[in-house]
């Protein structure tokens, strides 16, 4: 018979009562509010669900959630084959690799709200250093305060900067584990580049690759600081994206039932579209 | 299949070797004939894979030239020589079944998918691979993972060698016995050169029908198991081989008469040189409990059930001796007799008697 230790719970609780305090606690304090209505005073009256029905049937909210899943479909077709690329295109051994670990970790060691800023005075048609040789030397009209192109342009380009080394790490670190022999009987086997890619490469890639794409769906689904320091939304509404709207309607609008129940649908599609995601990838592993 | 002919072959990992210290393979000079089984024998770090993937092309020799009937392909890559190789640990392709596995070879050479299906299948069928043909690579065991490296190298017709790098290292010892008789099955069925490379005797002297022994990039005996068993030319060879190795006792060389230990010991033959340092070798199975010999005391004793192993010492030095019957217990008091036969002198490690008349 299995012998039980109930001591375990106390080594247990410690963790139990963090994750109570900033997570459960805060989330349950959402989905208070997202059944109520107030207007201030701290006096609330039941809602139901009408705030949900109304997030669900609203307008702004299908255009931000469309704009969201434009964002986060552009910068993963992009920072995924060019972070595995750019993985297979680094060394392996020798003096280089510390310096292109380096080289790869900076952006990811820089605050979002500085990256935000950064690209911001970057792109300025006046004294910003890209903006400026855009407008003076190429000719081309770019001001991403009045161009929506511009502004989507620039925040995806940013978010590539920034993150593609996420993806270039991980896929490095899956590659740099594949061993010699591997390399060794693709050759005897008369392997090409591209099977040696497609059979070696990429299966033993496959683990980190979906924690990769999971990391990167997962934050730039939710990404908030470095648009809102770069476009804070705009020109208009054409970089508003969710959580950018939902900081508008909760601190703006100070609406906080409908931006509470548009919190949790928001989690909700996180959650659903991270574990169909990560069951799919891992149905086939032993 | 080919004849492999090693011409004054030598390999240093470092860019500009000077002393034969820098040379993890030191001269080698060597010719495997057609369809063969070789085996490369020695401890880890002797070089023996270092020559491995020299033959396989994975690795360009220093100095030297590698031939496959008479054909220079040491500048050739792997898959331009036709060779096969299986490494230490099974190397397959994941995502692929394991029919796919077995036909990667033949479809990246461009043959056509006939003649692809039969392959697969009879090598399959050699291998007893043939009910798991569509199920996913990934889901075998070790040992099939590694009986499909091997398939991967029989399914060509075409390969000069097949080349095993320590294959059965990750394989249960159960199975290894019947891998490795499953492996001189295959080599009978289809006559194809193998070359065994293996730190371990057993694996050498059952698989092989020649033997190459190395040492710190040496070569230093070449030969079937009897010979290698019966007669080996160096310290090392009587001391790797055999459980437990020859007893190797210093002695002392005077006027063409060798004594050991205060007495004077009779050779297999005539001294044929002498070196600087020289030693008596006798391999454990024939040292005798006798009347009168080497005088010695019982240190260890093991029974191994047919056989009893005893550690006898004498002055200071330890003699192994493989005794049938009643063996002496710990402590006694016994006198060891070498059969001259098989007692031998090394003068510097290297043999230094004349081989006995038959």
């Amino acid at each position: 018979m299995k012998t039980e230790n109930q001591r375990a719970w106390f080594f247990v609780l410690p963790v139990l009562v963090l994750v109570a305090f900033n997570a459960l606690v805060p989330l349950m304090t959402v989905v208070n509010y997202s059944v109520q209505e107030t207007f201030g005073n701290n006096q609330f009256f039941w809602a139901g669900l009408r705030w949900f029905e109304e997030i669900l049937r609203s307008e702004r909210f299908h255009a931000a959630l469309g704009r969201q899943l434009l964002f986060t479909f552009t910068i993963l077709i992009i920072e995924v084959p060019l972070g595995i690329a750019i993985a297979l295109a680094m060394p392996r051994k020798g003096p280089w690799v510390s310096v292109c670990l380096v080289l790869m970790a900076l952006p990811l060691l820089i605050p979002w709200n500085v990256v935000g800023a950064m690209w911001n005075i970057f792109t300025l048609p006046d004294i910003g250093l890209l903006g400026w040789v855009l407008n003076n030397g190429v000719g081309i009209d770019y001001n991403m305060t009045t161009s929506p192109v511009a502004a989507w342009i620039t925040i995806i380009v940013m978010d590539v900067w920034h993150w593609t080394s996420l993806v270039v790490l991980l896929c490095y670190a899956g590659l740099v584990a594949i061993p010699d022999a591997y390399y060794q009987a693709a050759k005897i086997d008369g392997a090409s580049n591209w099977a040696v890619f497609r059979y070696i490469q990429l299966p033993k890639m496959k683990t980190v690759l979906t924690i990769a794409v999971l990391l990167r769906f997962m934050d730039s689904f939710n990404i908030y600081t470095e648009p809102f320091t770069l476009t804070g939304g705009g020109p208009g509404n054409s970089t508003t994206l969710l959580s950018i709207d939902l900081v508008k309607i909760a601190l703006g609008q100070f609406d906080l039932g409908p931006a509470a129940a548009m919190s949790l649908i928001y989690f909700a599609i996180t959650l659903a579209v991270s574990w169909i995601f990560y069951t799919v990838m891992t149905k086939d592993d032993p | 299949m080919a004849k492999i002919t090693l011409d004054k072959l030598r390999h240093s990992y470092l860019p500009a070797p000077t002393s034969p210290a820098d040379y993890a393979l030191k001269e080698i000079d060597l010719s495997w004939r057609d369809s063969g089984a070789y085996a490369l024998l020695g401890p880890s770090g002797c070089g023996k894979s270092t020559l491995l993937n020299i033959i396989s092309g994975l690795l360009t020799p220093s100095d030297g030239k590698v031939l496959f009937d008479g054909q220079d392909v040491t500048t050739l890559p792997p898959d331009q020589r036709n060779i096969a190789q299986v490494f230490q640990f099974p190397v397959i392709y994941d995502t692929m079944s394991v029919y796919d596995n077995l036909a990667f070879p033949l479809r990246n050479r461009g043959v056509d998918e006939a003649r692809v299906d039969a392959r697969v299948r009879e090598i399959a069928a050699m291998l007893e691979l043939e009910d798991r043909l569509s199920t996913r690579a990934s889901n075998l065991t070790p040992d099939n993972k590694q009986k499909i490296s091997m398939g991967r190298g029989l399914v060509r017709d075409d390969v000069n060698v097949i080349m095993f790098d320590e294959p059965l290292t990750v394989i249960d010892p159960e199975l290894k016995w019947k891998l490795r008789s499953k492996l001189k099955e295959l080599h009978q069925k289809i006559a194809v050169t193998m070359i065994y490379v293996t730190h371990d005797q057993t694996e050498a002297l059952t698989f092989a029908d020649q033997v190459v022994v190395m040492q710190d990039g040496e070569i230093v005996q070449i030969g079937t198991p009897v010979e290698l068993f019966e007669r080996p030319h160096h310290t090392f060879v009587g001391h790797f081989i055999g459980s437990p190795g020859m007893n190797i006792l210093p002695c002392d060389v005077d006027g063409g008469r060798a004594s050991c230990l205060g007495q004077a010991s009779e050779l297999e033959g005539a001294i044929s040189r002498v070196g600087g340092r020289t030693e008596i070798g006798n391999p454990p199975e024939f040292v005798r409990l006798a009347d009168t010999g080497i005088p010695a005391f019982v240190r260890k004793s093991a029974d191994l059930g047919r056989h009893t192993v005893i550690e006898a010492v004498a002055g200071d030095t330890a003699i192994n001796a493989i005794v049938d019957g009643n063996a002496p217990e710990r402590g006694a008091e016994v006198k060891l007799a070498f059969d001259p036969r098989q007692t031998r002198l090394y003068a510097d490690s290297w043999i230094a008697t004349e081989e006995a008349a038959q």
